[in-house]
């Protein structure tokens, strides 16, 4: 069987599965829990200077009868005394050693930064996180996501922190910027041993229709909050993608952003990452999924004959390309399993009014025809087909060599060669 | 229909208790909330050119209305079934879904559980009609009048379109109140009194005039004697109207022509259940009832006698693949103990002054005949009797031929009203629809009839040739 302990960045956890630093891990009596359920670590519940909340704090995004697709928070960092989480920390790492125990943290000055650095280590925490990326809220006192999306900034407040702190340190990135790789390059300039993304993501969830209120509402009112849950996971597998091929950055990832499966985790892992980290996925079911994280992954990576976790890490990273490096000569086309077609031609509306045209109706079956000569190969068919593996993609052999946009005849500076 | 009232013998079981009669007659596809509603229309795919509308006698967008309660637009939902079907409210009780729309669902293919369409619609129908939220209204007026025969779905669907092009609609119904099955025909635990009277008036406020307690009659020495009841004769309403519609379904049950048949305690199905519904169920049958004849209508009178206590066997000359009842009504009575005996052929009720038994024939099979139904021939010797209370025979409906020979100029195929395809009969001034033009099918069937109808005698009095 294999074995699911890490050492990510210095940091050693049992396995990859980590508590984000969120409302689940905000007292100690929740870790302790999430550690008996199985997790392999925990990052705290932002520490820094005293703040207040505000009554009501999530909004959801449902789809059909899915609930919480999408969640938003305008909770702000803990709102618990500092001497409060510091002690029941050191309770947590006595009960429970060998689990990561990690400090997220959030101040404005260098002496704020250092005297919690110190009063962390102090208890035992295993490491840090830089809360640079909490996007209402400490942003407009300039920490959050206001310190990640400069990255000036960035490296200067992670600098800091190198100064005080002996145990590994970990930036949180935000993902409200354009291009995720800038930050994670000035976090390891100003001298990171790690990072973890994607911080939440702007937003405001839905408006109620009787009221006209933005949700969640606080008497009637709204703010942007932080976007997270399953509906985020494409943003974040590309941002973490996008910093795993980076040639220059060279740092773990801690990846975040919807997952709530050993699958997803999986695919984290693939892209790049090498711990993960979960927060919507317990606010809605609590810290038992775990168990199936762990069995899950576990069976996965035997059935790969992999014998760690680090035996997965990054397989796919280096596959996600700009698009110019794409074959354009490759071709599939779409094949319908006339056995296993129910004849409900969603893959025939869907390729004639969204897609092109390449799907025919046939008299005397309900069974849709593909238009080969015109098919595209889009996907889309296969995408909204309910049943599983009626269409597939189906490679067709060209004969074609590999043919890229740089060296396509109708690229325009190809042209401007050629005349 | 005609009443027959059963006399009181100690045979007969007293009729149960109010609580009692309210469970055991309880909505078999009880209301959806709204939860409910939501999460099964969720479930929809939204099929192109979907199966579960080409189901549909009435063609309703199914897919549509279910995409409408997702989205919690119910009144969306009902407008787009009552645009089809007006009577979209009883459809989605007592439809044969299982065969119809639900029966088309893709869901089948995938060994999934289809849509629950019915009470869905149900879901959408309701809301409109709870919150009286109209649709539609009377036509620019025509000037020109149309009378309806019969205030049964066919009737009511016709009248409705009708009112919407614009005519003078008048509907005579024969009985006390207007619904025709969906009042005195369907089970009551699929649509009670209370809601087909709920339809009834949903549909006519938009403003046709309904003459209950109304028979129409060709000739004057058929008018009742009965200060309550009316008569009126067809002669004048052929001068009085533009148009007729004829939507008076079918007769009594057929008798079987078999000795006994006299006795107090044997009833045709569809007067035992016409019966049952004026009652509100409060009627007492035999501790121990035979039916006689398999398809739905016996099966509904079977479970009726079942849910009011009696000891219940069905009776059928040929085998349970030949049975005319679907399945799932078959697998209903089953489930309220109804008991079934195939290849088994009564030759007499037996019995002095009451119902003391039925005496019948065992049949063998001997092959099958070109309809795919099984050949039988009666086993010599096999005769036996199975002792009983009450029988209820239910072997098809008479046609009202007597009737429809009044009509000069109308052409009768199998005792069916012929029609084309505008619903007009071969005397032009005659549409007619429902269960006098199939013979007896759904209430979605009489429907469907009665709206086109109502289309076809628009473009005839328009002038355009049908």
């Amino acid at each position: 069987m294999a074995d699911l302990k890490i050492n990510f960045a210095g940091i050693i956890a049992p396995n990859p599965f980590w508590l984000a630093s969120a409302p689940p891990t905000n007292t100690g009596y929740q870790v302790m829990r999430a550690f008996e359920a199985g997790w392999g670590g925990a990052v705290w519940k932002t520490l820094g200077q005293p703040i207040v909340n505000v009554s009501s704090r999530y909004g959801a995004l449902n789809y059909k009868n899915d609930r919480m697709m999408g969640l938003n928070n305008i909770e702000l960092i803990t709102d618990r005394p500092l001497e409060v989480n510091i002690r029941e920390m050191k309770e947590v790492k006595e009960r429970f050693p060998n689990h990561a125990l990690i400090a997220s943290m959030m101040f404005e000055t260098k002496e704020e930064w250092h005297d919690c650095i110190k009063r962390c280590e102090d208890v035992g925490v295993d490491g840090f996180e830089l809360n640079f990326g909490c996007p209402h809220g400490m942003c407009e006192r300039g920490m959050g996501s206001a310190v990640g999306q400069n990255p000036d900034v960035c490296e200067k407040i992670t600098s800091w922190v190198m100064e005080a702190a002996t145990k590994p340190v970990i930036v949180k990135l935000t993902p409200n910027i354009t291009d995720i790789t800038k930050a994670g390059l000035a976090a390891q300039r100003g001298g990171a041993n790690a990072v973890s993304l994607i911080n939440t993501i702007n937003s405001v969830t839905r408006v109620d229709l009787e009221t006209f209120e933005p949700m969640p509402s606080v008497n009637g009112y709204s703010t942007h909050g932080g976007y997270c849950g399953p509906a985020v996971k494409p943003i974040a597998l590309n941002m973490v993608s996008a910093l795993a091929a980076h040639p220059d950055f060279h740092l773990p990832i801690s990846g975040i952003g919807g997952i709530e499966t050993w699958r997803d985790s999986a695919e984290f892992i693939l892209m790049g990452a090498s711990s993960v980290q979960v927060c919507t996925a317990v606010m809605h079911y609590g810290f038992r999924i775990v168990t199936d994280m762990i069995t899950g992954m576990s069976d996965y990576l035997d059935s790969k004959n992999m014998k760690a976790i680090e035996d997965l890490v990054g397989h796919t990273a280096h596959r996600v390309k700009r698009w110019e490096e794409l074959d354009l000569n490759y071709k599939v086309v779409a094949h319908i399993d006339p056995g296993t077609c129910i004849g409900c031609q969603l893959c025939y509306i869907a390729c004639e009014d969204g897609a092109h045209q390449s799907i025919a109706l046939q008299e005397g079956t309900r069974v849709p025809a593909i238009k080969e000569e015109s098919c595209v190969g889009c996907n889309l068919c296969s995408l909204v087909c309910p049943v599983d593996d009626c269409i597939s993609m189906v490679k067709v052999n060209t004969g074609k060599e590999k043919l890229v946009w740089a060296e396509h005849p109708a690229n325009p500076h190809q042209i401007a060669a050629i005349h | 229909m005609i009443e027959i009232s059963i006399k009181e013998t100690t045979r007969l079981l007293p009729i149960p208790e109010e609580a009692t009669l309210t469970k055991s007659f309880s909505n078999i596809k009880p209301a959806l909330s709204a939860g409910e509603a939501m999460i099964e229309a969720s479930r929809c795919l939204f099929c192109h050119d979907a199966p579960c509308t080409q189901a549909c006698p009435s063609s309703i967008d199914i897919p549509m209305f279910i995409r409408q309660i997702m989205s919690q637009n119910p009144k969306g939902a009902a407008k787009t079934i009552f645009t089809q079907n007006i009577l979209g409210k009883s459809c989605a009780s007592v439809c044969p879904t299982q065969v119809l729309c639900e029966g088309a669902c893709v869901y089948n293919d995938m060994n999934e559980k289809p849509i629950d369409i019915g009470r869905l619609q149900g879901f959408a129908t309701d809301y409109a009609i709870e919150n009286n939220i109209r649709f539609f209204q009377k036509g620019q007026p025509t000037r020109k009048k149309v009378a309806v025969i019969g205030g049964g779905p066919a009737g009511l669907a016709c009248a409705h379109e009708l009112t919407v092009l614009g005519y003078e609609v008048v509907v005579y119904e024969a009985h006390e109140k207007a619904g025709g099955l969906n009042a005195y025909g369907v089970a009551p635990y699929k649509f009670t009194n209370a809601d087909a009277a709920e339809e009834v008036d949903y549909v006519s406020q938009i403003g046709f005039t309904i003459k209950t307690k109304t028979r129409v009659v060709a000739q004057t020495e058929e008018t009742t004697s009965s200060s309550d009841y009316h008569t009126v004769l067809l002669n004048d309403l052929e001068k009085d109207y533009d148009a007729i519609f004829l939507g008076m379904g079918l007769g009594e049950s057929k008798k079987l022509g078999i000795p006994g048949e006299n006795l107090p305690e044997v009833q045709g199905a569809a007067e035992f259940i016409y019966q049952l519904r004026k009652e509100e169920q409060k009627i007492s049958v035999g501790r121990r009832v035979v039916v006689i004849g398999a398809g739905n209508t016996a099966i509904d009178a079977a479970v009726e006698s079942a849910k009011l206590g009696a000891d219940v066997q069905v009776l059928y000359h040929r085998t349970a693949q030949d049975q005319s009842a679907y399945d799932f009504e078959v697998a209903h009575a089953k489930a309220a103990n109804v008991k079934f005996c195939y290849l088994v052929t009564p030759s007499e009720i037996i019995g002095s002054q009451h119902v003391e038994g039925v005496r019948c024939l065992q049949n063998e099979v001997t092959g099958v005949d070109d309809r795919g139904k099984s050949k039988i021939n009666p086993i010599l010797g096999s005769e036996f009797v199975l002792p009983c209370d009450m029988v209820i025979y239910a072997t098809g409906q008479e046609k009202q031929v007597r009737f429809y020979h009044s009509i000069s100029g109308l052409t009768l195929e199998h005792g069916k009203i012929l029609v084309n395809p505008n619903y007009q009969t071969t005397h032009p001034k005659y549409f007619a629809g429902g269960d006098c033009v199939n013979g007896g099918k759904e209430v979605v069937n009489a429907v469907a009839h009665g709206r086109d109808a109502a289309r076809g005698i628009h473009r005839y009095l328009l002038g355009e040739k049908n």
